[in-house]
């Protein structure tokens, strides 16, 4: 459902991403590793039109990502984004950051926004922080509510911008819980993430990405524990025994 | 400072229509930078580069001009143009056009204080730019400004003054004219800036108030 082919990406004069070609089949779930500066956020970020692209293409459900185009709204109402800074809207109570899309964007009644929105507060397990400000909730609270205003738009797949970085080791567990939970429902979702843990359990297929170019891709539990390129043997033995 | 509340008492009626005519300057020509700021604000982060040129040169165009020169063109160069217009609409106009260039720079400022993840995740939940600036920019955006914003409703108090140079009988120009028609120039104009003074200080706690809450977040 989202193809990528030859997508190229540079920042002026750095090429961050080197033909980047791959394809995730609906309601896989697909993890981007690799070190940071290889390009994995702006495949994420390109995939949703937040970042323009210089050559190739991509598409999602056959629909061309073209950030210039008016169908880029398109795009973004089927496949919603979870930022690593949560990106919640601080003026707005954690229920409100839930509905602000199904009200303003796609224009549901407000009886049915604040009724799915209290249910997909529950699903994250927060049905009691409804009328909560974001900065009066921790850092695990923040990021299950930007997941479930990202479900608000009942998105066919959901892009994970390295979800749990910004957060206390503590709080980790809860945000990969819920999202395991969504991949046992079957939700497509593309996973930039440094949890190697959550890649080899939740995800399907991992992708290794150094240099903007992939480098290894496969199964993920084959790829994680056979690596086959030096590069990405290297990279996981820095990340799985850093000392 | 002799007769000081005698002469008070019997000025302030006269200056009380001149506070009159003073709070309907500022507050017109207030409104009227508003408006006017927030579309050059608008204009200037549109991303679309004619407009935010054409907002850029306006404002400096604007600001370059002393207000009390913006008033004569108004009030004196305007009728041979074939545009008449009253002393206090002039006076409205030309402060509210005067002002709205630091207006705008105020809105600007506080537009791109707000944090660019904001409007990212405004956009990853399909909204387009209008929605993005309403629902989520200028919100936030409007407890940085409002400090600054009471600021410039001071100084426009003050600067209504100004309109009495093209015959707007305000607080100021009711002064003069009381204080060259008595010769009791430091009762009235002491007594004419104890007025603006008064109705400064509200404003004054307003500003405090902004930037409290402003601190708070």
């Amino acid at each position: 459902m989202i193809e990528l082919s030859d997508v190229h990406k540079s920042f002026g004069k750095v090429e961050v991403l080197k033909g980047i070609t791959a394809s995730v089949q609906k309601g896989e779930v697909v993890c981007i590793i690799g070190p940071s500066g290889s390009g994995k956020s702006t495949i994420l970020r390109c995939i949703n039109g937040l970042e323009s692209y210089d050559r190739g293409e991509i598409s999602v459900e056959g629909l061309k990502v073209d950030r210039d185009a008016s169908s880029i709204v398109k795009v973004r109402t089927q496949v919603s984004m979870v930022f690593q800074r949560f990106n919640l809207f601080p003026h707005r109570t954690a229920l409100e950051n839930v509905i602000e899309g199904p009200l303003y964007v796609k224009r549901e009644s407000h009886a049915q926004a604040f009724e799915r929105g209290r249910a997909l507060l529950a699903r994250v397990g927060l049905a009691e922080k409804a009328d909560v400000h974001p900065p009066q909730l921790s850092g695990g609270q923040q990021q299950r509510v930007a997941i479930a205003r990202a479900l608000a738009m009942q998105p066919k797949a959901i892009l994970f911008d390295e979800p749990t970085s910004a957060l206390d080791p503590e709080l980790v567990g809860d945000v990969l819980g819920v999202m395991r939970k969504l991949a046992d429902d079957g939700m497509t979702m593309v996973v930039v993430t440094h949890e190697m843990g959550f890649a080899r359990d939740v995800a399907d297929r991992v992708l290794f990405i150094d240099g903007g170019v992939i480098v290894e891709q496969g199964a993920a539990k084959a790829l994680l524990n056979q690596p086959q390129h030096p590069r990405t043997q290297d990279f996981l033995r820095r990340v799985l025994h850093p000392l | 400072m002799k007769g000081f509340w005698h002469d008070a008492a019997e000025f302030f009626p006269i200056l009380m229509s001149g506070v009159a005519l003073t709070i309907v300057v500022t507050i017109g020509s207030l409104l009227l930078s508003t408006v006017l700021g927030l579309i050059w604000a608008m204009m200037r982060v549109s991303g679309i580069r004619v407009l935010s040129m054409l907002s850029a040169s306006l404002i400096n165009v604007i600001r370059g001009i002393p207000i009390i020169v913006l008033l004569f063109y108004l009030y004196f160069v305007m009728p041979d143009l074939g545009v008449t217009l009253s002393a206090l609409q002039a006076a409205i106009l030309g402060l509210g056009i005067a002002y709205s260039a630091y207006q705008a720079e105020n809105f600007r400022a506080g537009i791109e204080a707000i944090d660019k993840g904001q409007i990212e995740a405004a956009q990853s939940i399909g909204m387009g730019w209008w929605l993005t600036m309403r629902r989520v920019v200028l919100p936030q955006a409007v407890r940085i400004v409002l400090p600054p914003y009471g600021n410039v409703m001071i100084m426009m108090l003050k600067d209504s003054s100004q309109a009495s140079t093209i015959t707007v009988a305000e607080l100021a120009l009711q002064g003069k004219l009381i204080a060259s028609s008595t010769f009791k120039n430091t009762n009235v104009f002491t007594l004419v800036a104890l007025m603006y003074l008064t109705m400064s200080i509200p404003l004054i706690l307003l500003v405090r108030h902004f930037e409290k809450r402003a601190g708070k977040r």
